[in-house]
């Protein structure tokens, strides 16, 4: 279970770092999806403790939870609130990216094309 | 008590005086001219109330709490010291302003002229009155930074602009100086109050920071005093109206620095590190200064480098470290503030009524201003000293100090010599300023025709001179008493015995007096000729032009240097800026790992769940099939990415984390959406054209590299991962909010509460930026251009378009209109569907997984099928969204929601919580916070929909544009024009 976890953080953050790095605004955005997703699973790692399964979320009325009984909410909360800035910050760099391209009329990062 | 609040109305009056005159009528001289007057004589007649407080060592202050956590007080605190000051500050400045109204042209803005007047004589009201000496830093800045507003009043004016920001680089770099050395002052103290500061002497020059805060503190007070090496900026700040050089450069900011060695006197002087430097640099300054000032042409010059060499002796004085040296310095500064500032009116009266103020066009001004000419004549003796006059007296005193005071060393040797050449160079420019501008024939080159000012004009320079003449005879009498108090202050003890007269008998001061006279005048005849020749700048030193050395300085460093630096480091390409980003997060997360291992390593567990495995297989092949493909096949790597997207998805459901499902599924939807919308302004790239560089030697380093760092970045991500996920269960906080989210949150779905209720305050912030980024975006696309390679309609429309209108009964865009006719007509009815589970989303997100943020990204996803299935005009023809409104709505209610904890007596957005029964729904939880999700609820989907809404318009604007380019403007962004 931790393993491919382990696994799949590392893949998505992999793929990730690569496509940040290169030319294309298009594929630093997706690239810059790719490690949310990796970070966000991460931080929600964080919470997991063992066991890894079938701890439940929600308590029951007028129940007082505890750590280890239930799931760790707190990375949970965490990660709902990256979820949405990082929506809204996958927007902001897509409208860049096209108001940088209707400027420049490339699609590099740079604003032009590299020779190098 | 009446003590305290004078204190309190002295330095407030001032500032509150800039404030008012910055509100009346900028050419309204008499007028301004009567408010700071008034605030002057007001500050004077509250420092003279304050007299008797001061005398035989009292003090009074009046202190309130500042930032109490750190045992830091606003202190207001006068002594004898502060008193004179204070006195100097008022009088002289009441004295300025008569002077500046008639000086002062009706062209000028006076508004702003008294404004920065007032507000200087208030900061430095502050320096002197500060019981605490952060304080004293703080309002030492305020002086430097007015003194540049005053330097550069003619901002029309390059020399007033260069030497107000020379004045304010130096003085400024001392106040930072002054800061650092105050701070360890501080800290050697343990206190940043004055009076336990002053009490400290001892326990301060024991302490091994002893020596680089004397340092620090001195290069504030010597720079601010225009003590060498920091002298070049005054006469660099000749350039501001004469009242301000009467003012500041005389009487008040450069004082400021000899204020500050004598406040610090009882706890930094009297050692030998103290010795050296104040005493050289002062020296140095004395004899410099005077040196100089006999070589200058302009009056102000001459004034300013004798400003310089006068204040060098205040300095030598305070280094000496010896009472009667310290008494004779508080004797000097009442002194020069007199002479120096009539002086300086003075020279200005007669710029002011000549129209220059250049010695070699000046001559016989005698005969036509005979009452100005007498009065800067008896100011000039004063300033050479010259018996029966103030001036005399304080240099006895320091003439005295220079021959009995013996340390031993080779400095202290050489003062009485220096002194009495400074002295014969101070008679010699006294004789220079009188002999050359007021005897003679009458001058012939000058634009006005000379003639006496104003009454009142003149009025400030007779009653100092006035002053001066009465000091110089009866001494003790006149200021005796006001010494007394303010050298008890500046000693801190008991006086020893001196005496305030004229005549002391036949001694060595009287001796060194006389050579320096004779010495002076033989001096100036022998110097005559070169100087009506007209060269500027004495010989030998002419050459090294202080000011024109700090430009250098002062350039090489912050730009030449600063040049080099970035081009060294910097680029202006994201590539290498990312590889460097991502390489020092590696080296980041390495370093830990490397010094001090993993833990405990035995645990590691290798099992695999295979349903999971399987799944997160799909996952990895998304993920590396996006970053394959994102290049060349951007829908597929889309396609590719919302794949990785849902097995987050469906990891997040199987580790117990619905909330978490429930939010990423519905923002995949609308990411995809968004992406979907932007892929049609980016430029088509097929593999194997336009240029593709793909194949060649260095792209393939460079790809290599990049694949390296990927994979180092993705294999440690996963080794921390999986190290982390089995580290033993450490106690955390979430265990309070698990307790506390039914009995004090009212609801069960923990992740929830702590959103709206326990955390709250952040989620407000969240949804702040939220709203921040989607208007951000909107006002982005208002100004979109696109390309010109995207401007046409999509080739596969425009097939669509050219089939329609060949075919019999058909139009353009029918096709369009057609596509997807089935599953649209679905999405339409799907509306109020999405609308309900939306409801019901934000109904049970307190206890079940839900909430605001979900249901307002439902709602928006609700509204762009509507685009989607009818397209841009379909909808806003039949349904007037508008999503800046539901913002506005969303934010207002979660901050009215907020504030509301107020009114009932709790900190901003506590929560109150109970239990409704509405009929056919059943127990639903109604918390104030309910109230606040509905705020988050309202401005998801306003700033969702505004995003969506503004790109999905991109596309309905720009045929319109392709069409017509140049006759119909586009509505906004035209400007940049077409290519």
């Amino acid at each position: 279970m931790e393993l491919v976890l382990a696994a799949a953080i590392g893949v998505l953050v992999g793929s990730g770092v690569w496509l940040i790095l290169r030319p294309r605004t298009y594929q630093v955005i997706i690239g810059l999806s790719l490690i949310s997703y990796g970070v966000n699973l991460f931080i929600f790692s964080m919470g997991l403790g063992k066991p890894m399964l079938g701890l439940p979320p929600i308590l029951e009325k007028g129940e007082a939870g505890a750590l280890g009984i239930h799931a760790d909410p707190l990375p949970q909360a965490l990660v709902l609130t990256a979820i949405v800035i990082g929506f809204a910050m996958t927007a902001l760099f897509l409208v860049v990216l096209l108001a940088a391209r209707g400027l420049t009329g490339t699609d590099h990062v740079d604003g032009r094309e590299s020779g190098s | 008590m009446l003590d305290e609040y004078l204190l309190l109305v002295l330095l407030l009056l001032p500032f509150l005086g800039s404030v008012a005159a910055l509100i009346l009528p900028t050419d309204a001289r008499g007028v301004n001219a009567v408010l700071a007057g008034s605030v002057a004589l007001a500050g004077l007649l509250a420092t003279i109330a304050l007299y008797p407080a001061v005398t035989n060592g009292g003090v009074v202050s009046w202190r309130i709490g500042w930032m109490p956590s750190f045992g830091l007080d606003f202190v207001l605190r006068i002594d004898g010291l502060a008193w004179l000051f204070c006195l100097l500050v008022t009088g002289i400045g009441l004295l300025v302003v008569i002077y500046a109204r008639y000086y002062m042209s009706p062209d000028d803005p006076v508004a702003r002229f008294f404004a920065f007047f007032l507000a200087f004589m208030g900061a430095m009201l502050g320096v002197v009155l500060s019981g605490n000496i952060v304080q004293i830093v703080f309002f030492w800045e305020l002086t430097s930074l007015f003194s540049f507003l005053l330097i550069g009043y003619w901002h029309h004016n390059l020399a007033a602009r260069d030497g107000a920001r020379m004045a304010l680089t130096v003085t400024g770099m001392g106040g930072l100086a002054l800061l650092a050395g105050t701070l360890m002052l501080g800290h050697i103290v343990g206190s940043y109050d004055l009076d336990a500061v002053l009490a400290a002497g001892a326990r301060v020059q024991a302490h091994e920071l002893y020596t680089p805060t004397l340092v620090l503190i001195l290069i504030g007070a010597l720079a601010k005093s225009a003590q060498f090496p920091f002298h070049f900026w005054l006469p660099q700040a000749m350039a501001a109206p004469t009242p301000v050089s009467a003012y500041l450069h005389s009487a008040t900011m450069v004082k400021a620095g000899v204020f500050l060695l004598a406040r610090y006197w009882p706890v930094l002087a009297e050692t030998e590190t103290w010795f050296y430097i104040v005493c050289s640099s002062g020296l140095i300054t004395l004899v410099l200064g005077a040196w100089i000032a006999i070589f200058q042409q302009d009056l102000k010059g001459l004034l300013a480098y004798s400003t310089i060499s006068h204040l060098g002796l205040i300095t030598v004085l305070l280094g000496l470290g010896s009472p009667l040296g310290a008494i004779a310095a508080t004797f000097h500064i009442l002194n020069h503030a007199t002479f120096k500032a009539s002086l300086f009116m003075a020279a200005g009266i007669i710029d002011h009524e000549t129209g220059t103020r250049d010695m070699r066009r000046l001559s016989g001004l005698y005969r036509f201003m005979p009452v100005t000419a007498t009065l800067a004549m008896v100011a000039c003796a004063a300033m050479a000293g010259v018996p029966l006059l103030n001036g005399f007296i304080s240099k006895e005193m320091f003439f005295a100090e220079a021959v009995e005071f013996h340390q031993g060393s080779l400095l202290d040797r050489s003062l009485p010599y220096a002194a009495t050449l400074a002295g014969a160079f101070s008679v010699a420019y006294s004789i220079g300023f009188m002999h050359r501008v007021f005897f003679g024939p009458p001058p012939t080159d000058v634009p006005k025709v000379p003639h006496e000012p104003p009454r009142l004009m003149r009025f400030p320079v007779e009653f100092l001179v006035v002053l001066c003449l009465v000091v110089g005879i009866v001494p003790a009498l006149a200021v005796g008493g006001i010494l007394n108090t303010a050298a008890q202050a500046v000693v801190g003890r008991d006086l020893p015995y001196y005496s305030l007269s004229l005549w002391h008998g036949f001694n060595e001061p009287l001796m060194m007096s006389i050579i320096a006279m004779v010495s002076g005048v033989i001096l100036y005849l022998l110097l005559r000729r070169t100087l009506e020749s007209g060269v500027e700048g004495p010989p030998l030193l002419r050459r090294l032009n202080a000011p024109r050395i700090f430009e250098a300085v002062l350039v090489t460093v912050s730009w030449r240097w600063a040049r080099t630096l970035e081009g060294w480091v910097e680029t202006r390409r994201l590539q290498p800026q990312m590889r460097l980003l991502v390489g020092a997060a590696l080296l980041a997360g390495v370093a830990p790992i490397a010094t001090h291992g993993f833990g405990s390593r035995q645990e590691w567990p290798i099992d695999i769940d295979a349903p999971f495995a399987l799944l997160w297989l799909i996952g990895i092949v998304c993920a590396i099939g996006a970053a394959l493909s994102a290049k060349f096949h951007r829908l597929a790597a889309l396609v590719l990415l919302g794949g990785a997207g849902l097995v987050t998805c469906v990891t997040f459901v199987w580790l117990s984390a619905p909330d978490l499902a429930i939010t990423q599924l519905l923002v995949e939807v609308v990411t995809t959406v968004l992406l979907l919308l932007g892929l049609r302004w980016l430029p088509k790239r097929v593999r194997g054209h336009d240029g593709d560089e793909s194949t060649s030697i260095v792209a393939r380093l460079r790809r290599s590299r990049d694949l390296v760092l990927a994979v180092c970045a993705g294999l440690g991500t996963a080794v921390v991962a999986f190290a982390v996920m089995n580290r033993p269960l450490t106690d955390s906080i979430a265990g309070f909010f698990l307790e506390r989210a039914y009995s004090e949150g009212g609801g069960t779905n923990v992740v929830n509460v702590i959103l709206v209720d326990f955390r709250g305050f952040d989620t407000f912030g969240e949804i702040v930026v939220l709203a921040a980024v989607s208007l951000t975006v909107f006002a982005l696309l208002l100004r979109f251009r696109p390309a010109a390679d995207s401007r046409q309609m999509p080739e596969q429309q425009r097939l669509q378009n050219e089939l329609d209108e060949a075919a019999e009964g058909r139009e353009a865009g029918d096709t369009v209109a057609d596509a997807l006719l089935v599953p649209s007509v679905i999405m339409r009815l799907m509306f109020p569907l999405i609308g309900t589970l939306a409801v019901y989303f934000f109904l049970r997100g307190h206890d079940l997984p839900g909430g605001g943020f979900a249901a307002g990204v439902t709602m928006s996803i609700g509204f762009i099928l509507q685009y989607m299935a009818g397209g841009t005009r379909w909808v806003e023809a039949r349904l007037r969204i508008r999503p800046v409104r539901w913002m506005a709505f969303g934010l207002l209610l979660s901050l009215v929601t907020g504030a509301g904890a107020w009114v009932f007596g709790y900190p901003f957005l506590t929560s109150f919580f109970q239990y409704t029964d509405i009929p056919f729904i059943g127990e639903v939880p109604t918390a104030s916070a309910l109230l606040f999700d509905l705020g988050v609820f309202a401005l998801v989907v306003g700033a969702t929909v505004l995003m969506l809404i503004a790109i999905a318009h991109q596309s309905i604007r720009a045929p319109r544009v392709a069409r017509s380019p140049g006759a119909q403007p586009p509505p906004v962004g035209s400007e940049t024009g077409g290519r």
